[in-house]
């Protein structure tokens, strides 16, 4: 088996335009929460988000790129541009061939889908552009990275709702380690911050109307947010042999389904993920210094995930970090796991934990180091990301310090 | 504005040219209009006019739309027009 380095990271979202802003704002613990702007927000209930502000598509990319790409795609692009920038890789030949691309997410393109929804049952038009159908695909991001790179190998998309960034990088993880790949470009993007994306979710009553307070005894739901993360993973003597810098190992992963309900989460499934990641890894559990929670601020998911990290961990729940950065950045949903998987890169490489803001009131049901509220500097030797999707899928990732 | 001069502007745009360097003559090919950009066109003349454009993709030689220069494309569209004015 191989070993799976990550070379490059990329990412936009509410906390910033790429990786050294988002981590400034993560180190400073920095809401990127605010009022969201759209079309018909005054008829929505829910009125905040992690929202991309003051971004001008147009400073990006061209006329017709923009008539071709969903803003999820202009995400992924623009994440992947970072990522492969970083990495210093060029595509071409063989390498191109055995190159491919993994990306996460959950709507697609939804903004045009509601847009276009919008343009003919309610204004009535009989009319719609070409490109709707190219436009709202699901694999559109997938496919657009692959052709501005390069990327001729494996591509596709994978969608497991609020999950699909995870299992995208755990596949381009597996696909690296087994040899099939030498580069996987892999990560999520999610752009669900429209009229009819907020107006779903709304209709669970699982949304905050002022904030995402993860693990605090007084949090009342999650927040939307958008953006995507994009890393480019790279088999590790390829990456040594062209003197690549290298961020983090990738070196365990596990999916696991639930299998019994469609939206409440399950201890069970999500511990039988987090074990199977440290089994997959090889790694002690006593070696984990940090898990980036998936950490929605919902009455379910927090106390069900600390229920999870103290049975699967043991003893050694009470001695690690576990933060959700989501009361930052919003939960980007398909993306989100990409995201916050910079977070773990920061833990590893810079020794600062990434913390849980908007943290006010201890609930005993939460009774781990959240990070409350502060980042803290620590030296970790492995993390976990967690991610624990909408149909009990669940998908966890383990990095090592290199 | 007269119908040729729209189109040629609707054509201009989709090639990244400027109107003048559309001659009536000009072949989508000549102009870099790939297939995409096509139905593009066809879509903001549609917008532009009020018509429906018989056009299939699958089929371009097989529609009454006749596709082969500017100025078969601006006879279509005139015709449409008036057609739709009976």
């Amino acid at each position: 088996m191989k070993r799976v380095v990550i070379t490059g990271a990329g990412t936009i979202n509410a906390l910033g335009r790429d990786v050294p802003a988002t981590l400034e704002a993560m180190r400073e613990g920095r809401c990127g929460i605010s009022d969201l702007a759209f079309r018909d927000v005054e008829r929505l209930a829910i009125r905040i988000g992690g929202q991309v502000k003051g971004y001008d598509p147009a400073a990006a990319f061209n006329r017709q790129q923009l008539a071709l790409y969903d803003r999820f795609t202009q995400f992924a692009l623009i994440a992947a541009r970072e990522a492969i920038a970083q990495s210093g890789l060029s595509l071409q030949g063989e390498l191109a061939d055995c190159s491919g691309v993994v990306l996460g997410t959950s709507g697609g393109g939804l903004t045009t889908q509601d847009e276009n929804y919008r343009s003919v049952y309610e204004e009535g038009k009989n009319r719609v552009h070409p490109f709707v159908v190219p436009k709202l695909m699901n694999n559109a991001a997938a496919s657009h990275v692959s052709m501005e790179f390069n990327l001729c190998g494996p591509t596709f998309t994978v969608a497991t709702a609020c999950a699909s960034s995870n299992h995208a990088m755990g596949l381009a993880f597996q696909m690296v380690r087994s040899g099939s790949c030498s580069v996987m470009i892999t990560g999520g993007s999610e752009s669900m911050l429209c009229f009819g994306g907020v107006k779903a979710w709304e209709g669970l009553r699982v949304m905050s109307k002022d904030a995402c307070r993860p693990f605090s005894a007084n949090r009342n739901g999650m927040v939307q947010g958008e953006g995507a993360g994009v890393y480019v993973f790279e088999e590790y003597e390829h990456a040594r042999a062209r003197g690549a810098e290298i961020l983090a190992e990738v070196i365990g992963f596990a999916m696991t389904s639930d299998a019994s309900d469609i939206v409440m989460p399950s201890k069970q499934g999500a511990a039988r993920a987090i074990t199977g990641a440290l089994r997959d890894g090889r790694i002690d559990r006593e070696e984990v210094g940090y898990v980036n929670a998936h950490g929605t601020g919902t009455a379910a998911n927090d106390k069900t995930e600390c229920a999870a990290v103290a049975d699967a961990m043991g003893p050694q729940a009470d001695r690690l970090m576990i933060s959700s950065t989501k009361a930052m950045h919003g939960h980007c949903i398909g993306g989100t796991g990409a995201v916050e998987l910079l977070a773990c890169i920061m833990a590893l490489r810079d020794g600062v934990i990434a913390p849980t803001i908007g943290y006010e009131e201890p609930d005993p049901e939460c009774a781990l180091d959240v990070v409350p509220n502060e980042a803290r500097e620590a030296e970790v030797s492995v993390v976990l990301s967690n991610a624990f999707a909408f149909g009990g899928l669940n998908a966890v990732l383990a990095l090592r310090k290199v | 504005m007269s119908v040729k001069d729209r189109v040629i502007a609707i054509i201009a745009e989709q090639a990244v040219l400027e109107p003048s360097d559309v001659t009536m003559e000009s072949t989508l090919e000549d102009l870099g209009i790939d297939s995409l950009g096509l139905v593009e066109s066809i879509f903001a003349i549609e917008e532009a006019f009020d018509i429906s454009v018989p056009f299939n993709a699958n089929e371009p030689e097989e529609s009454d739309f006749d596709i082969s220069s500017v100025a078969t494309i601006v006879a279509g569209i005139e015709k449409l027009i008036s057609e739709q004015a009976k």
